[in-house]
């Protein structure tokens, strides 16, 4: 197990050595620049070209390349040029990644604490009212827009429940302990200041949700359906078990696997659609960053960010590796 | 009075759009306290429905059974869910066909054992644990300490059949039904199972209705025998009577049918022609007409009822006349 796990977080850093060279390319490639961006379409041409020096982006692109890896080496991923100008790429994430966990983290749990429950009862209904409306529900989760469902959460809920409508900045904050503002301020006993945290969250993580919910709800009515006709559900049936113990130990146990593994792969989609709802809801996290980054060609900020998500992305899908020899001995055998 | 009395049994599957199918038709038989009693009969004749419907394992929708089981005095279709879990495990129990699918392949054997004990006799997980080794240890697994931690896939295939005899056995249930339960074993280990059913039968006092298409586990195991064709039994009889005259062409085709070790080289085998129908046989004439050397006339538009010759029970028309070798042979 060990071994295994070295040998994927070698492979890691492959991906992102890998990653990181397409992506300096790419965002090099796109139209405009970090100087038309700056300095907007009236700029003359000795200011562009001394921009364009100060920036280093007069080099060859691999020269570029070369020293942003040897500075990366040392922790230093460049300074902003258009989301916060003047703070280093690294502080910038420091800053916004606990925002963006925080809304994924409750975004996911929305999603699994309703997804898994719902799809387990959906089979066991199946061809039922209940389970044809959640299927079709699911659907609908899928494909309406996250961008869409975020405004009308937004514009049309945040009035009718009384919710703010406005992301986290608005948040009272808690004194900072670790950056996530719902457990600094149960860490501190600022109360107030979770619940208010809560408040801003709860919109934003719903929007967020809908595509993992949907999905997490098929995979695990998909895969429940497939448990309840197995052999060892009838011998559990034959020993009278309760519903409950069935249920727990003999069908969700089995089914978990497909359904982890969803989990794992709906963390990108998490991180995709955090661009998307951070923006509308103007929810200071990564993802808004992403966003500002990139309509102001912020290279620096980009890289790094992208970076990391790919992380965040790759370790998570390790757990979930990893998981599946907590949830199925047979894999732990090999 | 029988521990378990099925009289008129009938299962029916109804699909929407399609016919209903009559997969157990009238089905009667008793089971005495200590008895083994066997259904017999090929693929598809309902006996394993049958086992199922006296569990009260078939789904709820899609599956009419009517008739009456009676066990012990209590009539288990009227019984409520919650009240026939209680029942299973406890008082009946059951053994099926598969032993690597029967079993949950992500939770330890061990587990797998003590559930049943937690749940019908009120035991802690330690005491259960405990209980469980002694079961394993008595169904003959060796080590039975280290097994109760291991999964089904780290067990052989006949160790795996041990550890669902130990299941089904744990409360001592007064009736054991065993759904094919040497099937999918190798032949060596089928003769060790079936001598570990027989003993523990005995020993336990439990009654078994013991489901086969193997006329060689009915030889050795069963006190009487049901043998069942398209959903209904065709004859019953106690098994020195029925191995010694065969009445039914059926169970004179099925005995037939077995391959003999002192037949000489080259010997054809003697199949039973055709095979079940689908569609509901019964309705008009004798289901098994169109497969049958003695088929009359009469058989294609008469049911044959079921008659009662000094304690053999037989349907049929024209029954084999006693000592009839074989009938006709057919090249394979």
């Amino acid at each position: 197990m060990l071994r295994y796990t070295i040998r994927r977080l070698i492979q890691l850093v492959g991906v992102v050595l890998v990653l990181s060279l397409l992506l300096f390319a790419w965002l090099r490639s796109l139209p405009g620049g970090p100087v038309s961006a700056l300095l907007g379409e009236r700029a003359t041409p000795e200011s562009r070209a001394a921009l364009t020096k100060q920036l280093g982006l007069d080099q060859p692109i691999l020269i570029q390349y070369f020293k942003f890896l040897g500075r990366a080496l040392s922790g230093d991923f460049g300074v902003s040029n258009g989301v916060q100008p003047g703070d280093s790429a690294m502080e910038i994430f420091l800053q916004r990644f606990p925002a963006t966990v925080e809304l994924s983290v409750f975004a996911l749990v929305i999603a699994i604490v309703f997804g898994i429950p719902l799809g387990y009862l959906a089979a066991k209904r199946r061809g039922t009212w209940f389970d044809n409306s959640s299927v079709i529900g699911s659907l609908v989760g899928v494909a309406i827009p996250v961008f869409f469902l975020a405004y009308v959460l937004k514009d049309v809920f945040s009035k009718a429940l009384g919710l703010p409508s406005t992301g986290r900045q608005d948040a009272i904050e808690a004194t900072r302990v670790t950056g996530f503002f719902t457990l600094d301020g149960i860490l501190t006993g600022e109360w107030d200041a979770t619940f208010n945290a809560l408040e801003h969250l709860i919109l934003p993580a719903l929007a967020l949700s809908s595509i993992p919910f949907a999905v997490i709800f098929r995979i695990t009515r998909a895969a429940v359906l497939d448990v309840l006709d197995e052999d060892f559900v009838r011998t559990a049936e034959s020993k009278g078990l309760t519903a409950q113990v069935i249920r727990r130990r003999h069908v969700l146990r089995n089914a978990m696997l497909p359904v982890v593994t969803t989990v794992g792969l709906q963390t990108g989609a998490l991180l995709s659609g955090a661009v998307l709802t951070e923006k509308v809801f103007g929810f200071a996290g990564v993802g808004e960053a992403l966003a500002l980054g990139f309509e102001r060609r912020d290279y620096p900020v980009l890289l790094l960010l992208i970076i990391m998500a790919t992380i965040v992305y790759v370790l998570v899908n390790l757990l979930v590796d990893l998981s599946y020899a907590l949830i199925d001995p047979r894999i732990r055998a090999r | 009075m029988a521990l378990l009395e099925v009289r008129d049994l009938t299962v029916v599957f109804e699909r929407k759009g399609e016919d209903p199918f009559r997969a157990v038709d009238g089905v009667s038989f008793d089971v005495e306290p200590g008895q083994t009693v066997g259904l017999v009969g090929e693929s598809g004749c309902g006996k394993s429905v049958t086992s199922l419907a006296i569990m009260g394992l078939l789904p709820k929708r899609g599956a009419r059974v009517t008739g009456s089981v009676v066990y012990d005095g209590t009539e288990l279709l009227k019984l409520s869910d919650r009240e026939m879990r209680d029942r299973r495990g406890r008082d009946l129990g059951m053994v099926f066909q598969d032993p690597l699918s029967s079993l949950n392949p992500v939770i330890p054997i061990g587990v797998q054992v003590s559930e049943v004990l937690e749940r019908h006799r009120g035991m802690s997980r330690k005491e259960a644990m405990s209980e469980a080794k002694d079961l394993l240890d008595k169904v003959g697994i060796p080590d039975p300490n280290r097994r109760l931690t291991e999964y089904p896939h780290q067990l052989s295939g006949g160790m795996r059949q041990r550890a669902l005899i130990a299941i089904a056995l744990a409360c001592r249930p007064k009736l054991l039904i065993a759904d094919e339960p040497t099937t999918a074993l190798d032949v060596t280990i089928q003769a060790q199972i079936l001598a570990l059913m027989k003993e523990l039968v005995q020993d336990l006092g439990t009654a078994l209705v013991m489901i086969t298409h193997d006329l060689g586990v009915v030889a050795g195991l069963c006190d009487e025998v049901n043998v069942l064709y398209a959903g209904k039994v065709v004859e019953k009889a106690m098994r020195h009577e029925l191995f010694a005259r065969p009445r039914h062409p059926y169970t004179h085709g099925l005995l037939a049918s077995i391959p003999r070790l002192d037949a000489p080289r080259g010997e054809k085998l003697t199949p039973i022609k055709g095979s079940v129908s689908d569609n509901i046989p019964w309705a008009q004439g004798c289901a098994f007409a169109p497969r049958c050397p003695n088929a009359l006339d009469l058989c294609f538009s008469e049911t044959p009822a079921e008659e009662d010759q000094l304690g053999r029970l037989l349907r049929c028309h024209n029954p084999v006349v006693p000592g009839t070798p074989a009938v006709e042979e057919v090249p394979v």
